[in-house]
């Protein structure tokens, strides 16, 4: 075999783990529930394979699945809107700091390391009925009795923004950081305030950044599972909530495949919305 | 900028120091309440003390958990971590055609959302007759760190120079000499930035872990999660501590590693 033969095979050899992983426990088990949400549920035991409507009909024109759905993706945007407002401004502060910058990021970093139930079953401690909160407020003497301030919908999209907030951060920070500075500075040499620069130059060159940040908070606040259970009461469940029914609960597979993947449609199609307009390395420089 | 920033910025920095305690309150309290005397895991503090700590340590079933959770994220972090370094390796180092198309395929697992992952590779595993079991969960978290290690990886890989090996190579030694004595030891500090990273994820995972385990294993966060069913206890809270300084103290460790390794090789 030639130098340049073997040379074009090396990185094959390498990818193929990998690929071959993705592609048997991602890919064909995508296409496999494909064909699974066309099957039948029976009462008795083994599904019907065939090609049946009935799942599809029912996820798609049953009142119930339809709310469901819509209030998890206005969680979703509720959640995206308060981690940028929250996140924007502290990623500017980080990126136009100077000095410690290294402590601020670090600290910023950490929560990604601490594990996700601890921080969504933390807001108990808070706001639970003999939590911090309504312990400190019943000693100031500004309430008798402790107020039920857990399991409704804000505390879900509380929860939602303390576990995304990072993700916004650091990808708004990326872009930021890659900003020459010196375009501020000439805009304000200019005769553009400061307050004129930042809007017409800082904040436009950011936008992709916190497009990214965005995508990322909007998809995993929209298929969250835990966050509802832990934090929701039994009116407020998620989507990912009814997946877990069909399939967990109530063994029904094929409606359970159709579910999974209307979520993923939804979701879905917007992630290939923004790889459009924006592609994904601005998404992989934001994890990196 | 130069001179003072103005009031705006005291603004801005006020607003930050709030995120940041939005940020870490929560979870400061966790770690008081640990180690609150009171037998209910909540304010007032009576007292400080240990017994949730020794109460953990006798549980039976936080222990197991405990043990699966470090099972399972020590083989996850060993198979996609190899998985992961290999693919990083062709992605930086050869010019490989269609490389953003690969590179959207290997990063498919994040994008996908968790509760549709689990789902598809529970049903398809069952339909080839492999049952929930430790090899499915092993499976799982392999398949959704994977992504993770192979970016933090790729980041690192692109600041180590290609001609040290090429110079490697010029002296005569055989590829497969170049990547041991060259390539690997200069590569260690991403292949334990990439291990440390899906350890943590997998230790902490919970949406795929409840779709793949099977009945009566739990790991750390399904048995947090199941003991929260009753109501939050101390011990949930001793527990969370024990988490935190884990998942916490790792990475620094890990850092101090890097930092010492790369020290002594400055040197």
């Amino acid at each position: 075999m030639s130098i340049e033969a073997r040379e074009r095979r090396q990185p094959w050899i390498l990818l193929s783990p990998a690929l071959t992983a993705v592609v048997l426990l991602l890919i064909v088990p995508l296409l496999f529930i494909v064909v699974y949400s066309f099957w039948l549920r029976s009462a008795t035991g083994a599904d019907t394979a065939g090609f049946y409507l009935d799942n599809w009909k029912k996820v798609l024109s049953d009142r119930f699945y339809r709310d469901i759905l819509f209030s998890t993706l206005r969680i979703a945007a509720i959640t995206t809107a308060a981690c940028a407002l929250l996140g924007y401004p502290a990623a500017y502060f980080i990126a136009r700091s100077r000095g410690n910058k290294l402590i601020l990021l670090v600290l910023l970093m950490l929560p990604f390391w601490i594990s996700y139930i601890i921080r969504t079953m933390s807001w108990i401690n808070i706001l639970g009925t003999s939590g911090a909160l309504n312990s400190l407020l019943l000693m100031l003497g500004v309430i008798s009795e402790p107020i039920q301030m857990l399991y409704n919908e804000t505390t879900v999209i509380l929860g939602l923004v303390h576990f995304l907030l990072p993700f916004m951060v650091l990808n708004i920070y990326v872009s930021l950081e890659g900003i020459d500075t010196n375009l501020e500075d000439a805009a304000n040499s200019l005769g553009a305030t400061r307050w004129q620069s930042f809007l017409q130059v800082t904040l436009p060159l950011s936008l992709p950044g916190l497009a990214a940040g965005g995508l990322l908070c909007f998809v995993l606040g929209a298929g969250t599972y835990i966050t509802p259970v832990i934090l929701g009461g039994p009116r407020d469940a998620m989507f990912a909530n009814l997946v877990f029914e069909a399939i967990i609960r109530q063994l029904n597979w094929p409606l359970g495949s159709a579910l999974s993947l209307l979520l993923l449609a939804v979701l879905g199609a917007l992630v290939l919305i923004y790889n459009r307009y924006l592609g994904m390395s601005q998404l992989a420089k934001g994890l990196g | 900028m130069g001179e003072g920033r103005g009031w705006g910025w005291s603004v801005i920095r006020a607003y930050t120091v709030l995120v940041y305690l939005f940020m870490f309150l929560p979870v400061a309290v966790v770690v008081l309440l640990s180690f609150n005397a009171s037998q209910f895991g909540a304010f007032p503090m009576t007292g400080f003390s240990f017994r949730w700590f020794q109460a953990l340590w006798e549980n039976d079933a936080i222990v197991r958990a405990f043990r699966t959770s470090i099972a399972l994220g020590l083989m996850t972090a060993l198979v996609s971590t190899t998985l992961g370094v290999l693919a990083a390796l062709a992605l930086v180092r050869y010019n490989v055609p269609g490389r953003d198309m690969i590179t959207t395929l290997l990063i498919a697992p994040i994008l996908v959302p968790e509760v549709v992952l689990a789902v598809a590779l529970l049903l398809f595993l069952n339909f080839l007759n492999i049952n929930k079991s430790f090899g499915l969960l092993l499976m799982g978290h392999v398949i959704f760190t994977l992504p993770f290690v192979i970016l933090v990886v790729q980041a690192r890989l692109v600041s180590i120079r290609k001609d040290v090996e090429e110079a490697a190579q010029s002296l005569g030694a055989t590829p497969r000499q170049t990547f041991f004595a060259v390539t690997l030891p200069l590569l260690m500090p991403a292949v334990a930035a990439g291990a440390l990273f899906a350890f943590t994820i997998s230790f902490d995972d919970i949406t795929g872990t409840l779709f793949w385990k099977p009945g009566g294993v739990e790991t750390v966060p399904t048995q947090i999660f199941s003991m929260l069913r009753n109501s939050i206890s101390p011990e949930i809270n001793a527990l969370g501590t024990v988490m935190i300084v884990m998942t916490v103290g790792l990475p620094v460790i890990g850092a101090g590693i890097a930092r010492l390794l790369a020290r002594r090789r400055g040197a």
